[in-house]
């Protein structure tokens, strides 16, 4: 119990500290205590955050939401389509395509960035938004644990008798199959948000323009200025409390959902 | 619902006889997520497999023109014959052998704790940890980096009240302090994997043993850990994983700390040899990345699963 108290401090003080921040003038942020709240100063540093080069940081945020929400949500919908298939359909190459497959989760994704870069910008589309949200929806652990899901939650006689009653297969798998997968759907569609919303890499390669960066490249580069403009100290704080406040209510108001997903992902 | 068996009969010719669906069916439903995945993730690893073949080359001296040709193996002897190459590869050999067993361990305990019934305030302990998932891991450095920095850290105050003055981003510490970070993030998501396997042991397993006479610690050495051990192997390979394409936490803390080089890690490596428009190069340092990871993840699964003959 007393280990467990322990460990619980130690998750939440890094957010304490932002969260107490946040709050905090400019000028108090070395001369106070870092864990006791001071001047209440968080809606002047929010106004800051938000107005601070033409309010990039909206643009900033709005992006990331572009390509975590969108990139996930389409790529959800590939891998249940894929992973349905490779798991109810039965078809010449079935094993092999799903070994291909999962060789790709194996493949780092920081190996692929370098190559992809080159590639876009012989084709053109480096420093788009499309340069970051292509490449985001490819998810091969999601077609894993769609496979998984697929066997596990859809019954093949429910398949057949749809096949029966005249449907075609992508109407028997959009109103039979996805709907008893939709725990499975959010768990996969979860799993990409995040990853996602975590990589920093794939951004970082390949744009230049601030317009188009996610929260997390922008923060980075902020952070990079901050030796020569101290002021951007504080905007920084308050721009990470921002941005993963949202993120991390969505997590625990979703958290069963991540529960049953991460219990079949660990089933081998 | 009556209606079932007339129309199977008008739409029997619509299907193979085997009763699956059609190949363009099938098609249909694979090609969505297979042309990209093709396109974005298979080409890219051929291209970098054939540029790593590919070296730069002048014509006659200093001032001719450069092209690319064939150079074989030219490029991975130069990554093995580059010392910056193995001080990445060190760093982060050691950074994994202490890291990663000590994050599992700590999600080990958490997770065996978590499915005591002893133990109380269950939900809360189980967000707590979960929720630096959430936190992506620049941001987890940006957080951790103001509780390093001298200047602003509560917790080198603490640490000062008591007499020390520890110097978390000092040349010997900075390694151990990104593995603090990487620590914070993934313990949670480790120790929920882990616990989510206990849940699926029935109970009557427990009941069998306590008549037996086992203590709770007996149960859980030696029957839980050894029914959970392929979770244990996946949570090994996914941070083995991560261990090697470290980029983010590293390329932040070397924002405020001059003891992290630009090569700190392998992807840094690659990242700068890049940057310093050698593709070839770099890209010949991916592909040695992606086979480490391949042969130590693989390796890992083969080494357990016949130990423990899984």
């Amino acid at each position: 119990m007393a280990l467990m108290f322990l460990l619980a401090v130690y998750f939440l003080l890094p957010v304490y500290f932002l969260i107490v921040a946040a709050t905090k003038p400019q000028g108090e942020l070395a001369t106070t205590n870092g864990l006791a709240f001071s001047h209440f100063n968080l809606f002047e540093n929010l106004r800051i955050l938000f107005t601070r080069s033409d309010g990039i940081f909206g643009r900033w945020a709005l992006n990331t939401v572009v390509y975590a929400v969108l990139g996930a949500a389409v790529g959800t919908l590939i891998s249940a389509l894929c992973g349905y298939a490779l798991a109810k359909f039965r078809f010449r190459g079935r094993e092999f395509l799903f070994s291909v497959v999962l060789g790709g989760v194996l493949v780092p994704t920081t190996a692929l960035a370098l190559p992809l870069f080159l590639l876009f910008s012989a084709t053109g589309i480096v420093n788009t938004y499309l340069a970051v949200f292509l490449p985001s929806i490819v998810s091969p652990f999601g077609v894993y644990l769609a496979r998984i899901f697929a066997n596990a939650a859809v019954p093949q006689e429910l398949i057949e008798s749809a096949r029966l009653d005249g449907a075609g297969e992508f109407r028997t798998f959009f109103s039979v199959s996805s709907r008893l997968m939709t725990p499975a759907l959010v768990t996969i569609f979860l799993f990409q948000f995040v990853a996602i919303w975590n990589n920093f890499f794939l951004p970082m390669v390949m744009l230049q323009k601030e317009s188009l960066f996610p929260i997390t490249l922008g923060l980075y580069e902020w952070n990079g200025q901050t030796a020569r403009a101290p002021l951007l100290q504080e905007s920084v704080i308050t721009g990470s409390l921002v941005s993963i406040v949202p993120v991390i209510i969505v997590f625990i108001l979703l958290q069963r959902f991540w529960r049953t997903g991460l219990a079949a992902g660990s089933l081998k | 619902m009556t209606d079932i068996a007339p129309r199977a009969v008008t739409s029997g010719g619509r299907r193979r006889p085997g009763g699956g669906p059609r190949a363009g069916t099938v098609i249909a439903f694979l090609t969505p997520f297979f042309l990209p995945f093709v396109l974005f993730y298979l080409v890219p690893v051929g291209y970098a497999l054939w540029q790593s073949f590919r070296v730069v080359r002048r014509t006659g001296g200093q001032y001719g023109t450069s092209y690319t040709t064939f150079g074989g193996f030219d490029q991975y002897t130069q990554v093995f014959q580059n010392s910056e190459f193995w001080n990445s590869i060190g760093r982060i050999g050691l950074f994994g052998i202490v890291q990663v067993p000590v994050m599992l361990f700590v999600a080990l305990i958490m997770a065996l704790l978590l499915d005591t019934p002893l133990l109380k305030l269950k939900a809360f302990f189980r967000i707590t940890a979960f929720m630096p998932y959430a936190v992506p891991g620049v941001i987890a450095a940006i957080m951790w980096s103001y509780l390093y920095s001298p200047q602003l850290s509560p917790v080198v105050d603490l640490f000062q009240r008591i007499g020390l003055h520890p110097d978390f981003l000092g040349p010997g510490a900075v390694l151990w302090s990104a593995a603090n970070v990487s620590t914070w993030l993934w313990t949670g998501y480790n120790m929920l994997i882990m616990y989510s396997a206990l849940q699926s042991i029935p109970q009557e397993l427990y009941e069998a043993a306590k008549i037996d006479g086992a203590s709770n610690w007996t149960i859980a050495w030696r029957i839980k850990v050894p029914i959970i051990a392929p979770s244990i192997v996946l949570t090994t390979v996914f941070s083995i994983i991560g261990t090697l394409q470290l980029y983010a936490e590293p390329a932040v803390l070397r924002q405020i700390s001059s003891n992290i080089s630009s090569t700190f890690t392998p992807n840094m490596l690659a990242y700068a040899v890049a940057s310093g428009n050698n593709y070839q190069q770099a890209a010949a340092i991916s592909v040695v990345i992606a086979v480490i990871t391949f042969v130590l993840s693989f390796g890992f699964m083969r080494l357990t699963s016949k130990k423990a003959g899984l």
